[in-house]
């Protein structure tokens, strides 16, 4: 159960669900010195406002007695801080460090000024072969599969964000960045850049077309150029 | 000695007799004239930057509508209008106001000297400055009009005339980032010199006010983290209009180099003028509570701390920029031990209140407003930091909403306070208090409702930089919120003006402030309001640290550092 989607967006990935627990915890324990700090400012400055309090203690903060409501907190947030440590980098070894064993389909993300090109590696499941399905701004794939992105950027940086997966990469001219991604609710989703590229930077947006087996099968040979001609 | 090193000649006068115009004011080696230099050169900037705000806002609230004030904002105006509201807010408003006003206004007064080291550098770092401002706003006009390629300018598209349509503009840009920081590093000399060499007699290392401190390792942060950019501006200059490839990967070069140079500069930036804002604070929450600075010397080694620190996290900019995933581990671990030192500091400030005697003087006010919202900001930070989480908020409003609480807290609420605080020492007359009181809640109010509802945009998706969301259908439902955050930012720039009035009322009908309005304890009030060229009428000696209020050994609350019994 995705308690901690605080986004108002699906969670379609298997990770999405990983990094909403990532946000929610992150929320539980800075949230938790968020309320006590303020809490304490606030509390202070009602009590010791001049009114109350005509004239002022001489502390000079290294009173071991006093010392110690500094230093106590400060290991606490250290002690938070390893925590956090903890979920994250997990998540990100999951996300970003790891790829799917082969084989899996790979599709190609290509970013320009100002759309996304897709190559699908269309019935034979291999990229680069006569029958890759290119389009242009609509990313198809199928429901539970694991998918390798290969992303690239064809002049400046673009950053290959899908909101509903929790995904987002940036693409950079000059390099091919791998990763993965897969959806467990067929739907329209939507693509963004989110890398400032240009004056068309807004004009990116992309649909992820998120399909059941047999649907994305029929869209694959609905587009499929060699099983356009042989129909032919 | 150290007092008479590189003087101008202007300077051995002591106001014996009358200067001229132009050596008074346009051509001065006088510290507090620099200073006011550098402050209002800021503010006419932060009027520009703020201008700028309120169109792109405008834009984003209600696209396509032709915004009073400019007209219709196209793509390529809006991407200008974002870009140098960054850049203008940072390098022109942010540094200049922080560093360079209050760091000219204030060491020399509060370590008790009659001027900088080097006030011909001074001078120079200030000219220079005013160069760079000039060659920023003439690039907003040149053919193909001002740079729109974001403020962290990323190569390819700042360094490709045909990718950003804007080939000179963008070369404007840079060279004017360039000067500004040969501007900061002029005046940083002066900075750590003065404090180091130019100490009244007495005042040891942990006598030095904290708001000195914070000047100084501010600028050996800035110093110490500038020479790559720099390096790295010369480099897309060269990228630009020579021909080279530092940044081109068809040439051999790579465009992430250049995000390594700008936040290897870009996140200790953050640190140099946060840590002027904080000595700030600590100031003013000291006098208004009439309370000893809670353990000094710890304050003063966590700054240390942070600043080194700062320069061990400036990856978590780039976790998904393309750098090797693994570096992404090292970074989210050095940049939540960064919170440690910071959350430190401000339990600190809070703990200084404990057993006060608390006014809420104005800028008391804006000192408590900033504990209260800097808060925000850093607890925010900690979503960023994090590998895992910032996946999913990289470039979304969610950052845009956490650097402005935190900039906007320093370089506003920080300037408010430190300018309320010192106007009676700037200026000899006291400022308006309600007018005062008024402008604070006029800006704080709004200042949460433009930012609270944008940390939610973000946590639902929104991206950065996006002219309109009307192709977005994820997106485009809430354009309620972005309406509702820009009426809160008209209102706040709104309320400026009652500053501005307050600011120019007081200078010609305040009341007369005497030399030490606050019965504060640091060198700079110990001398006349405004102090005359030169400051001191005999150099103080200094006997005590600069916090030593409500002393128990003493009848008045207040002891001042040269007071001798």
């Amino acid at each position: 159960m995705d308690i901690f989607n605080f986004t108002r967006l699906p969670a379609i990935s298997s990770f999405a669900t990983s990094i909403d627990d990532v946000i929610g915890w992150v929320t539980v324990l800075v949230g938790f010195w968020f309320i006590v700090t303020e809490v304490v400012l606030f509390y202070f400055i009602l009590k010791y406002r001049k009114q109350n309090s005509p004239k002022a203690a001489y502390i000079t903060g290294e009173e071991p007695e006093l010392f110690r409501w500094i230093s106590r907190p400060h290991a606490a947030v250290l002690v938070f801080d390893v925590f956090i440590v903890v979920i994250g980098v997990r998540v990100w070894l999951d996300v970003k460090q790891t790829l799917p064993p082969e084989p899996v389909p790979h599709v190609r993300v290509i970013g320009q000024q100002w759309a996304w090109s897709f190559v699908h590696p269309g019935l034979d499941g291999q990229l680069d072969t006569a029958d890759d399905i290119k389009t242009v701004d609509d990313l198809h794939i199928q429901t539970n599969q694991q998918y390798i992105w290969e992303l690239e950027a064809r002049d400046v940086l673009h950053s290959f964000s899908i909101p509903a997966m929790r995904l987002k990469q940036d693409a950079v001219p000059g390099r091919v960045i791998k990763g993965w991604m897969d959806a467990n609710a067929a739907g329209v989703y939507e693509i963004q850049c989110a890398e400032i590229c240009g004056i068309g930077h807004g004009l990116m947006p992309g649909k992820l077309h998120v399909e059941d087996a047999a649907q994305h099968t029929a869209w694959m040979q609905a587009h499929s150029p060699v099983a356009r001609i042989a129909a032919n | 000695m150290a007092h008479a090193v590189d003087h101008a000649p202007a300077h051995d006068d002591h106001g014996h007799h009358e200067q001229s115009f132009f050596m008074k004011y346009m051509w001065s080696t006088d510290h507090k004239m620099i200073a006011m230099q550098y402050m209002f050169t800021g503010m006419l900037m932060a009027m520009l930057g703020g201008f700028f705000a309120y169109v792109f806002r405008m834009q984003n609230a209600f696209p396509g509508m032709a915004v009073p004030g400019f007209g219709l904002v196209t793509p390529a105006d809006y991407n200008m209008l974002v870009t140098n509201h960054g850049t203008i807010m940072i390098f022109w408003v942010a540094m200049p106001v922080l560093v360079a006003a209050f760091g000219n206004f204030l060491i020399p007064l509060m370590v008790g000297c009659d001027d900088m080291v080097f006030p011909k550098l001074n001078r120079l770092s200030y000219q220079i400055f005013l160069l760079s401002a000039i060659v920023l706003i003439a690039g907003f006009f040149v053919p193909g009009g001002g740079f729109g390629g974001a403020w962290t300018a990323y190569p390819p598209l700042s360094a490709v005339g045909v990718y950003n349509l804007t080939p000179m503009g963008s070369s404007f840009w840079v060279l004017a980032v360039a000067l500004e920081f040969v501007a900061f590093l002029l005046g940083g000399i002066n900075f750590i010199t003065t404090s180091m060499n130019s100490r009244a007699p007495g005042m040891k290392l942990y006598d030095i006010p904290i708001v000195v401190w914070t000047i100084v390792i501010a600028s050996v942060l800035f110093m110490c983290s500038v020479g790559p950019l720099i390096a790295g501006a010369i480099m897309l200059l060269f990228d630009q209009n020579i021909g080279t490839g530092f940044f081109n990967p068809a040439m051999g070069g790579d465009p992430v180099l250049w995000q390594h140079l700008f936040w290897f500069f870009g996140h200790p930036e953050v640190y140099v003028v946060l840590l002027p804002t904080l000595g700030i604070v600590a100031e003013i929450i000291c006098v208004f509570s009439r309370k000893k600075l809670f353990a000094y010397q710890t304050v003063l080694y966590t700054m240390f701390g942070t600043g080194i620190l700062s320069f061990t996290v400036w990856a978590h900019h780039q976790f998904i920029s393309g750098i090797d995933p693994r570096m992404a581990n090292v970074f989210t671990i050095t940049t939540l031990l960064i919170s440690v030192p910071i959350a430190e500091m401000l339990f600190v400030y809070i703990a200084t209140l404990y057993k006060g005697s608390i006014t809420l003087s104005t800028p008391m006010l804006w000192a408590l407003g900033f504990i209260a919202t800097f808060l925000i900001g850093g607890v925010t930070g900690i979503y960023l930091g994090t590998a895992g989480s910032d996946i999913y908020f990289h470039d979304t409003y969610f950052v845009l909403a956490h650097f402005h609480y935190t900039f906007f807290p320093i370089a506003i609420i920080g300037t408010y306070a430190g300018v309320t605080y010192w106007y009676p020492k700037m200026f000899g007359r006291m400022l308006d208090e309600t007018l005062g009181k008024i402008h604070f809640w006029l800006t704080f109010i709004p200042f949460n409702c433009i930012f609270i509802p944008l940390f939610f945009l973000g946590l639902w998706g929104e991206h950065r930089r996006i002219y309109s969301y009307e192709l977005f259908d994820e997106l485009w439902k809430y354009q309620g919120i972005r309406q509702f955050a820009t009426v809160a930012l008209v209102v706040m720039l709104a309320a400026q003006a009652i500053f501005i009035w307050n600011f120019f009322k007081s200078l010609w009908s305040g009341p007369i402030a005497g030399p030490n309005p606050y019965n504060a304890n640091t060198l700079e009030w110990q001398c006349p309001s405004p102090p005359p060229h030169g400051n001191f009428a005999e150099l103080p000696t200094v006997y005590r640290p600069p916090y030593e209020y409500s002393h128990p050994d003493r009848k008045e609350d207040f002891w001042p550092q040269n007071s001798p019994v």
